[in-house]
């Protein structure tokens, strides 16, 4: 087996409050999974004065109160000694607790009033509408992240035949549930937001649900599959989610 | 107890110190945008600095209290009043029931912060009392406030900190009264001169050219009428990056100062996303953005380089000035 060898993060101070620690500077789904380890790894194990993890792409945000910041002589900034105690829990080694395991199926209806880009996509594609369909439905996808809206995630694994630029003037208002697509991700809206990516459908699943815990369908990790459904089907599932 | 609305005002909503530990699900922070008024408005009446107070934008609203009720009004100066009375800020107000309150004409500041003691009685959601608009949750129903909202209002532990102004209170006809002192107020600017902010450099820093670099330490910027909770849109040099800056989404927070492709620059305030993809020329440092937050539209900024570690020291002493202002006023509530 041909070992790999994983290059150090880098430390970035983003302001007096909030520090950013970079792995690679590129979308890729192994950084991404280790950029998810050192975040659960931070969450599980947390230490005095951050008040959050916010794992994204490549990096990972973390938000501290300095004045909480403990360990460390205090000749030195909080900033310093921070980045410190990150370095000394990365040199001890984590492993890959990834919950990629989990499967999570999300219907959606393609096309029609939900899917206002499926005929545009496939122009651009040079594809069908129904190959658009097909190829979406088929393609590993997983979560990078969740950002943008409350519980908006980032997926990767898009085929990349169906690579498309965004729209060049967005839309001010996308409702919640629509599926997208935008250069090689796909992303699904949480909430009604103004967006500019291609939309393909619209899933019937809420996706954020403030009162629940986590308020989120997805994880960062999360594979997902697409399922075609029929117009009565969405009816018929929303109407029982009501 | 409770506070009834009778006008809402333009924008009031209830804040707190802000919903942390949920961004990782794209659950943006929100909370006060002027963390020392609302910090010293709680203080004034008893609470908790983490009670959430309610932020009132520009044009304050009407209320009335239908029990005696202790409040604090710090930040912006929205001519506060009981009938013809002025209400004065910055101290602790002690009402008594039926009182209306109400707002005049704006004479500083852009946000006012109104504390009562015992809080706000709504449900925290995902631990905060903060209102997210967008969103629709949190706060008082997830909105701002509306004509005919009734707001209950918290059982504080130590029902009234000032008992001499309970024994004020009864001993005439006054709607209010209030003790001489207050608080100085921090926040709220000078409106006519350009104000100085500091800022730490940003991540992209490096990657903005030495003309672009100069530009924006050099030069004013204006802060243009399409500014809100999510972000101040500034109007002055166009700042270039050395190249088309490709970035890949990550964290930012109150305080960071994008730069779109358009080169103006934005500084993203409370109710900012989680994560944003323009590259981050810098970073207001902390003490500087409640002076921010009390900025109107029209008003110009210019941007001071310090070091992340005197950024971290000001922040520093700061807190131990705060901590300072609790340990006299609570020496003052004893002794009252």
């Amino acid at each position: 087996m041909r070992m790999k060898v994983e290059s150090d993060p880098t430390f970035q101070p983003m302001g007096d409050r909030c520090l950013i620690i970079e792995f690679e500077s590129r979308v890729d789904p192994e950084i991404n999974a280790r950029v998810r380890s050192v975040a659960r790894h931070l969450l599980t194990h947390p230490i005095e004065g951050v008040v959050d993890i916010v794992p994204a792409f490549t990096t990972v945000a973390v938000h501290y109160r300095p004045e909480a910041v403990r360990d460390g002589p205090p000749s030195e900034s909080p900033y310093r000694r921070l980045c410190r105690s990150i370095e000394r829990i990365l040199a001890q080694g984590i492993a890959r607790t990834d919950v990629g395991a989990r499967v999570v199926e999300v219907p959606v209806c393609y096309g029609g009033e939900f899917g206002p880009d499926l005929d545009e996509v496939a122009v651009q594609c040079h594809l069908t509408p129904q190959q658009v369909i097909a190829l979406h439905a088929a393609s590993p996808h997983q979560v990078y992240m969740l950002g943008f809206a409350p519980g908006f995630p980032y997926l990767g694994g898009l085929d990349s035949r169906l690579e498309t630029s965004r729209r060049s003037t967005p839309r001010t208002k996308v409702p919640a549930g629509s599926v997208a697509i935008a250069r090689e991700q796909s992303a699904i809206y949480s909430i009604e937001t103004p967006g500019g990516w291609n939309i393909l459908g619209r899933t019937p699943l809420k996706l954020f649900t403030p009162e629940t815990v986590p308020p989120c369908l997805l994880q960062p990790g999360d594979n997902v599959r697409f399922v075609p459904i029929s117009a009565e089907q969405f009816n018929a599932m929303q109407q029982s989610r009501a | 107890m409770s506070v009834h609305v009778i006008k809402p005002g333009a924008l009031s909503t209830l804040q707190d110190l802000g919903r942390f530990g949920y961004q990782r699900y794209g659950v943006i922070v929100d909370g006060v945008m002027d963390e020392w008024s609302h910090r010293a408005a709680n203080i004034l009446v008893g609470n908790p600095e983490s009670e959430a107070t309610l932020e009132m934008t520009l044009v304050g609203p009407t209320l009335r209290f239908d029990d005696t009720t202790l409040i604090a009004i710090c930040g912006a100066d929205l001519s506060p009043r009981i009938g013809e009375r002025e209400v004065p800020m910055d101290r602790p107000v002690l009402l008594r029931a039926d009182t209306q309150l109400e707002f005049g004409r704006r004479r500083t500041g852009c946000r006012a912060y109104l504390a009562i003691n015992g809080g706000y009685d709504v449900a925290p959601v995902m631990e905060s009392k903060s209102t997210y608009l967008r969103g629709g949750f949190g706060g008082f129903q997830g909105r701002a406030l509306r004509k005919d909202d009734t707001i209950a209002i918290g059982r504080s532990d130590a029902t009234n900190p000032y008992r001499s102004l309970l024994r004020m209170l009864s001993a005439n006809d006054d709607p209010f009264c209030a003790p001489p002192f207050a608080l100085r107020p921090r926040s709220v600017p000078d409106a006519t001169a350009a104000q100085s902010v500091r800022v730490v450099s940003g991540p992209q820093w490096q990657r903005f050219p030495d003309a672009a670099q100069r530009e924006f330490l050099d030069s004013e910027f204006a802060i243009t009428p399409s500014s809100d909770r999510m972000g101040y849109r500034l109007q002055g040099a166009k700042l270039a990056p050395r190249e088309a800056i490709e970035m890949i989404s990550e964290g930012v927070s109150f305080g960071t100062i994008q730069v779109p492709p358009d080169g103006n620059p934005i500084i993203l305030m409370a109710d900012c996303q989680t994560t944003g993809g323009y590259p981050k020329i810098a970073q207001v440092a902390s003490v500087d953005l409640p002076r921010l937050a009390q900025m109107m539209p029209g008003q110009t900024v210019r941007f001071e380089l310090i070091s992340l570690d005197e950024a971290q020291r000001l922040y520093l002493a700061r807190q131990h000035d705060f901590a300072q202002v609790l340990q006299s006023v609570s020496q003052l509530q004893q002794e009252s």
